[in-house]
């Protein structure tokens, strides 16, 4: 599948869980700051996507699980070294430019742009190939 | 049993479908409180008779050990009104479930009592969320409180083996 028919079935997909426009839904916008998306937002964007694309998402594959609960990974509401390298690990389809200078965990969500979305399912869309 | 809208689970597939059923009865104080001159059936409480439907088959999922909530209605439509004498009910299944909770797809007929007819009513899709699963990793004890001794009763009634 090519990237921008990837584009536009995520984009479907954010319109109808995030109720925003289709213009809104530009490849730089953040789910949460810019599209409004909630906790629960994206565990219904998950879904569709799974619905949508026909693949299975694990747990913590494609939004971070409990980050903010293992203390090896924050202190003083901010994300360590190793909380920082942990979640760029598991979730290399995120955009970590502003939470490298900001590593709050109250920020982490803001990782998730609609760019990232289509980073992931491109990956695993060509690793089900 | 106040604010149990569903009388019945007629059906269940385990992890997959369930159906139920409410009778419409014109005793009922809120059909009265609509605008029009006949009374009807509001559509909230049809949306919470689905949400109860479809909550109930998440949680027997799990064995009644999640905290089922409501998180997100995704679609409610209605194509007719119910009025007192009426059946309504209510097939919900599970499109999608994860340790996180699960979406649920509903369709919602219409039973007239003197025909036996059935025609469309409604859709309602809803997502649902497992409480204690929560990514704040908020905890909300040990007790399930959203499935209390009314829906212990309406599972009994229906035949259905409860935790």
């Amino acid at each position: 599948m090519e990237r921008d028919e990837i584009f536009s079935k995520v984009r479907d997909v954010l319109v109808e869980s995030l109720a925003v426009d289709e213009d809104e839904v530009e490849p730089t916008a953040r789910l949460t700051t810019d599209l409004g998306a909630e906790s629960i937002d994206f565990l219904d964007i998950k879904f569709q996507l799974e619905q949508v694309f026909g693949f299975r998402v694990e747990e913590g594959e494609l939004f971070p699980d409990n980050v903010a609960q293992d203390q090896g990974y924050v202190s003083d509401g901010k994300l360590t070294d190793k909380g920082l390298s942990a979640l760029k690990e598991r979730l290399p389809h995120a955009d970590f430019g502003e939470l490298e200078t900001n590593p709050q965990v109250a920020k982490v969500p803001e990782i998730f742009t609609v760019d990232a979305i289509v980073r992931f399912c491109e990956t695993k869309l060509q690793a089900s190939a | 049993m106040r604010w149990l809208w569903i009388d019945r689970i007629v059906e269940l597939t385990p992890n997959e479908r369930l159906v139920a059923i409410k009778n419409v009865t014109m005793a009922e104080e809120h059909l009265h409180d609509g605008a029009g001159a006949l009374p009807i059936m509001p559509a909230s409480l049809v949306v919470e008779g689905m949400a109860q439907s479809a909550g109930l088959l998440v949680g027997h999922a799990s064995g009644f050990k999640e905290k089922v909530l409501l998180a997100k209605i995704q679609k409610a439509s209605f194509e007719r009104e119910a009025i007192p004498g009426t059946t309504i009910r209510y097939d919900a299944r599970i499109t999608r479930m994860d340790a996180q909770g699960a979406a649920t797809e509903g369709t919602i007929e219409l039973i007239e009592p003197q025909s036996g007819e059935v025609s469309p009513m409604g859709r309602v899709d809803l997502l649902f969320s497992h409480l204690d699963q929560n990514s704040a990793g908020a905890e909300f004890g040990e007790s399930n409180f959203v499935f209390g001794e009314a829906f212990d009763t309406l599972l009994r009634l229906s035949g259905i083996e409860t935790p």
